[in-house]
């Protein structure tokens, strides 16, 4: 418990609680009876006001509260006292029945988990393939992207500078069904070291520029691209010496017009005097195996144009 | 001797009193009161409107419409049923206009004949009336009553007691079994009951507000009126000196006494009243009118009732006790001149203000569009395509508020050359809503740099009223 620095201020708090509650409850029973004066019959003999005067004539008359209310008000002192005893409120006393907000939350967790789980588990045991076909699985793959993936790929998974493209069929790391999983499940992290040193002057790397516009037939300057294919042997050990990338470790095709941060001259120039360091963060601690399941068909439905017709047909049915 | 205030006496001032001394209780022991039944024109309009407003609480909630409840109120899913309508969060202004409606009629029920609503259609007039109803079935009126409670235990009386506990939980279990009935289909909710597989909540809301109607109408009854309701106490500043009040004619009915029937009471210097006690007796809350206008007072017009009754038996003019308002005591104005007042600046304004706030809601309410859409839009954006062209994507979440399936068309204006790049058709099923990614695209050049604003319009594609034009902006990049 380290709400507090020690022991004592629980135990304060503790007596200043009970010392509260209970003093109501006197002040309550203090308060119930008074001894006045009483007639020949033996009953109180009163004029119905308090005695208080003000303005010589304006007097206090008394308005008694109904005896109910009274019991009313030793029932929130019996009340207070038991809630004490059952629940955390009494310093760092966790209460008879050991209840606190986190477990409440766990146990909404727990009987959310018993009445969506089998929705999404049935799901489990079908491949990505079938299940993208599936219009309901389909459905709620599209919520979950929205909820969880289109923060950086965009509501329509065509994401944006730095964050890739789920629509086309360009895959950093590949794009079959276990790939994409995998690709949700532990997360990336694509790296590309910054070259500039290694490729030589800034003239050096204007001509290396050239040379990768030219490998997806963009407009270049054929003279700079030539004196750069020779430096490009730098990039090649990743990007491979054709420059069509690496999908084992996350190189990309050069080769294609998909530029992921941009295919101008000064953004590849700057891509490579500066490199590249991007996370697509892990979501198995976030998401669970059957959500992730049906995430990756939703996202592999998206590239995959037999599945979506095949999916067409199925809704038409 | 002198009556001493309530107060703590101190020792000397004790010691130096001559009297006794002994304890004085600080809280009022609760007198049950025992009502005489009365029957009259002012008790059978209680009676209709016990009928009337219990008629529809018991009744309304097992109307269907369509294929679902006619009046339910889902918390869960947050769409409230009304008949045809389907009432969102988003309509949530109309519950203010209800409550604002609510509060000006009293108002105006208020200053024009006071506790109108206190004395004929409030759940705890309704439900105590009920009550009592049974209480008088089962066990006699006002005298067989006190005998009953005065009396020793005995076989009969238990079983009395019972008897009469019995069918109050009964009518309270009812009561609570259809409040729930409103916010949980009370069809299924029946056959829970039956099955004996009722959830918690529903479980504890039943007994809930069935306790709260069998303590509230079976033991607290004018406890209610004068302690716990805020309303007894504010409403005095609604009053004004022509508001009808239930009031004792103390000019025509002092001096009190009795007499004999056939007697000339005016020659023997009596007034009308002949100090029955009957308005007293039949008192809901244990009051004596003649005292006149008091807090505890719901204006329950029992009293008018038991002393036109008494009037009748005297051969005497009806209405010692009735409707009149202050002024027209004073004044002793006529009943038609006293009506007349009425229609005074007060209860106009009032009126006025009443009935352009219901037409204006409801006129509102009959063009109100059964379609919402809310826009977001996607932060990462811009995006410029190979084109060069410029991309931003909105997440559109349309509500469709009618009760059928509907395919809206989703069109953008606003910038030259603006249109939609991926499916701008959209089908809603009924009653829900649906988040849809709408990529909305512009030629390169055709808006400056920075935030554009356009708009989006949402048509449903089989009706033509029925569309929705948003703000959104589009941005540019530098």
């Amino acid at each position: 418990m380290a709400d507090f620095f020690n022991e004592w201020w629980s135990i304060w708090i503790s007596i200043l609680v009970i010392v509260s509650i209970v003093g109501c409850g006197v002040l309550l029973w203090s308060q119930t009876k008074i001894t006045v004066p009483l007639g020949a019959d033996g009953k109180p003999l009163t004029d119905g006001t308090t005695g208080h005067v003000w303005d010589g004539t304006l007097q206090e008359s008394n308005n008694p509260l109904p005896r109910w209310w009274m019991w009313l008000f030793y029932i929130t002192v019996v009340f207070g006292l038991v809630y004490l005893a059952l629940y955390p409120g009494l310093g760092s006393f966790q209460g008879k029945l050991g209840w606190s907000s986190a477990g409440a939350y766990n146990n909404e967790i727990k009987a959310g988990e018993a009445q969506y789980g089998p929705l999404f588990n049935k799901y489990l045991a079908m491949p990505v393939e079938e299940v993208a076909k599936v219009p309901e699985a389909r459905a709620i793959g599209e919520r979950l992207f929205l909820n969880t993936c289109s923060q950086c790929h965009g509501s329509d998974a065509m994401g944006s500078k730095g964050f890739p493209n789920l629509t086309d069929n360009d895959w950093l790391y590949g794009g079959d069904p276990a790939t994409i999983e995998l690709t949700i499940r532990e997360g990336r992290h694509g790296f590309m070291p910054p070259m500039g040193a290694v490729i030589g002057t800034d003239d050096d790397v204007r001509n290396v520029a050239n040379y990768v516009l030219s490998l997806s037939g963009a407009p270049h300057d054929p003279i700079k691209a030539a004196f750069g294919k020779p430096k490009f042997a730098a990039c090649a050990a990743c990007h491979g010496p054709e420059g069509k990338g690496n999908q084992a470790i996350g190189s990309a095709n050069l080769t294609d017009k998909i530029w992921l941060y941009g295919g101008d001259i000064n953004t590849i120039m700057e891509t490579i005097n500066k490199g590249r360091s991007a996370t697509m963060p892990a979501h198995k601690n976030l998401l669970s195996d059957a959500k992730i399941h049906l995430l990756a068909a939703y996202v592999w439905s998206l590239s995959n144009v037999g599945g979506l017709e095949a999916i067409d047909k199925q809704s038409k049915k | 001797m002198e009556p001493t205030p309530i107060k703590q006496y101190t020792k000397e001032e004790l010691a130096a009193s001559k009297q006794q001394y002994g304890e004085q209780v600080l809280f009022e022991v609760h007198q049950k009161i025992y009502p005489r039944i009365t029957n009259g024109w002012f008790s059978k309009w209680r009676w209709v409107l016990v009928w009337f407003t219990q008629l529809i609480f018991y009744g309304t909630a097992w109307l269907n419409w369509n294929d679902r409840q006619a009046v339910l109120f889902d918390l869960t899913s947050r769409k409230f049923y009304i008949f045809g309508l389907v009432i969102w969060p988003q309509d949530f202004i109309y519950l203010t206009v209800l409550l604002v409606i609510s509060a000006l009629s009293l108002f105006l029920f208020t200053s024009v004949a006071g506790r109108l609503f206190c004395g004929y259609a409030c759940p705890q007039t309704v439900y105590t009336e009920i009550f009592m109803w049974v209480e008088r079935k089962v066990e006699g009126d006002r005298n067989a009553r006190m005998r009953l409670d005065n009396g020793a235990l005995s076989p009969r009386k238990i079983a009395l007691k019972f008897a009469k506990h019995s069918i109050w939980i009964g009518i309270a279990l009812w009561t609570g079994f259809t409040f729930v009935g409103y916010f949980t289909p009370i069809h299924h909710l029946a056959s829970e009951v039956l099955a004996w597989a009722l959830g918690p909540w529903e479980t504890f809301w039943v007994f809930f507000y069935g306790f709260a109607t069998y303590g509230n109408a079976g033991w607290m009854r004018e406890q209610v009126c004068k302690y716990m309701c805020p309303y007894a106490r504010f409403q005095s500043a609604m009053f004004d000196k022509d508001t009808l009040t239930v009031t004792y004619n103390a000019a025509r009915g002092e001096p009190r006494g009795s007499r004999s029937k056939h007697a000339d009471y005016k020659a023997d210097g009596l007034g009308a009243c002949i100090d029955c006690g009957v308005c007293v007796q039949v008192c809901p809350t244990g009051i004596d009118i003649r005292d006149g206008l008091q807090y505890e007072c719901t204006g329950c017009t029992a009293c008018i009732d038991g002393c036109n009754d008494i009037m009748d038996k005297m051969g005497y003019e009806p209405g010692l006790i009735g409707y009149n308002t202050e002024h027209a005591m004073e004044s002793g104005y006529t009943k038609v001149q006293m009506w007349k007042r009425v229609f005074r600046p007060r209860t106009l304004i009032y009126t006025g203000i009443l009935w352009t706030i219901i037409i204006v809601a409801a006129v509102t309410l009959m063009n109100r569009v059964p379609l919402k859409v809310n826009i977001i839009r996607d932060r990462g954006m811009p995006r410029v395509t190979e084109t060069g062209a410029i991309d931003n994507v909105y997440k559109l979440q349309v509500m469709n508020a009618e009760e059928q399936k509907v395919t809206y068309d989703i069109e953008v204006e606003g910038i030259p050359g603006i249109h939609i790049a991926n499916d701008h058709v959209v089908e809603v099923p009924s009653a829900t809503d649906r988040s849809v990614p709408i990529r909305v695209e512009i030629p390169a050049g055709s808006a400056e740099p920075g935030s554009n604003k356009f708009r989006f319009i949402v048509r449903d594609q089989s009706d033509t009223k029925i569309v929705v034009s948003e703000k959104a902006v589009f941005l540019v990049p530098h």
